[in-house]
């Protein structure tokens, strides 16, 4: 049978972690709260661009913009984006598994040529690599601190600047796209070059429908200038957004493994206090056996 | 016309303005009721929006579009105001 004291021990400190991982489920739920609003503000500006490129880019030739330019794969880089804190259940685990799969699967041949870099986005991944002595670049930790478009932009200029020089010939993004609290799914998508877009026949048909494509806008400076600005916007917008939603998700993730640790911790309680009454129930017992038959022996004398 | 200036942090500015003053590429430029359906980018600068009341904003960079009666600023950011 368990000592009393110890099992005493055991609950108070299952309470106490109990109390800490309910407080850590309900900052997140705030924190998830704000970073989905984030998701939310960005949505209007990003869509307002991709109208507005699509608008202007279809009649535009390729080649307008280095950074459309194709070029056979010898370097890359991989941008994986995870968190700076742990106790987010798989979220980190995850991001890093699948950046290794996308490196051993698609990327084989240039990582034993040793040209594969690492751009890490959050604490966890940055730590990972760099402990397996990965060619990281950078250090981007800092970003979590004042997440905003500023500051995600800085690093990638950064790409981009590394991409027109030849540094890198191809840019691979990895993030957990946030679905809802509860699910997270792992997104690889390329960044650079940026990929074309499909010409879908049923797509441009809705296009010529819309009067919008008709209008005759004044251009300033030129169709070419504005779409070159466009370009880098839109991909910068690509980068925050998998900030934004890696984010969403880490904040995603740990609510609910913490609201599970919360439960088990529960649970954990609930036998403990069960063990611990049965010891006492025990002692109780045994100590009335031994009263009982001490009387009996003295009265039988 | 109605005007609205995006950032991708949030939307800083919506509602009704007779004028809206730029800092275009090629120079400042106002956007009156009634413009011609425009896209420009702008610069780094000093935004003005005349309404009800005046309200100045410094943009980083972006692009403008005009169409409709309906102007949409996207900005890269907002410096101060």
């Amino acid at each position: 049978m368990a000592n009393l004291k110890e099992v005493r021990n055991r609950i108070a400190s299952v309470n106490s972690t109990q109390q800490i991982t309910k407080a850590m489920k309900m900052v997140s739920a705030a924190k998830l709260r704000r970073a989905t609003d984030a998701i939310v503000q960005l949505r209007p500006y990003a869509s307002k661009l991709k109208d507005l490129l699509a608008n202007l880019s279809a009649s535009l030739e390729d080649g307008a913009s280095p950074y459309l330019q194709e070029r056979e794969p010898v370097r890359v880089l991989v941008v994986v984006v995870t968190s700076n804190r742990g106790l987010a259940g798989a979220f980190n685990t995850n991001a890093i598994k699948a950046a290794n799969n996308l490196i051993s699967e698609k990327y084989s041949a240039q990582m034993k040529a040793g040209n594969v870099s690492i751009v890490a986005i959050g604490k966890k991944g940055h730590d990972f690599y760099t402990r397996r002595k990965f060619n990281v670049v950078g250090n981007h930790n800092d970003l979590y601190l004042d997440l905003n478009f500023i500051n995600a932009s800085k690093i990638t200029d950064e790409i981009m600047k590394g991409f027109v020089n030849g540094q890198y010939d191809r840019v691979e993004l990895v993030y957990n796209h946030f679905k809802n609290a509860a699910m997270q799914f792992l997104i690889t998508e390329q960044l650079l070059p940026v990929p074309k877009p499909e010409k879908n026949e049923k797509e441009a048909a809705k296009k010529d429908a819309t009067p919008e494509s008709q209008v005759d806008y004044i251009l300033e400076p030129s169709k070419e200038e504005i779409v070159e600005q466009l370009i880098p916007k839109n991909i910068k917008i690509q980068l925050y957004r998998a900030v934004l939603d890696s984010n969403a998700s880490e904040h995603g993730a740990r609510m609910t493994a913490m609201d599970k640790a919360t439960e088990n911790a529960g649970e954990l309680l609930k036998s403990l206090k069960l063990s611990y009454n049965q010891a006492r129930q025990a002692a109780i017992t045994t100590e009335l056996t031994e009263i009982v038959s001490g009387a009996a022996a003295l009265s039988g004398s | 016309m109605t005007l609205e200036i995006l950032t991708p942090d949030k939307k800083v500015f919506e509602g009704e303005a007779k004028s809206v003053t730029l800092p275009g590429n090629l120079g400042f430029f106002e956007i009156l009721n009634n413009h011609a359906p425009i896209i420009s980018t702008l610069n780094d600068g000093k935004l003005t929006v005349k309404g009800a009341t005046e309200e100045v904003f410094f943009i980083k960079g972006g692009v403008v579009e005009a169409l409709n009666n309906k102007v949409t600023v996207l900005a890269e950011g907002i410096i101060h105001k």
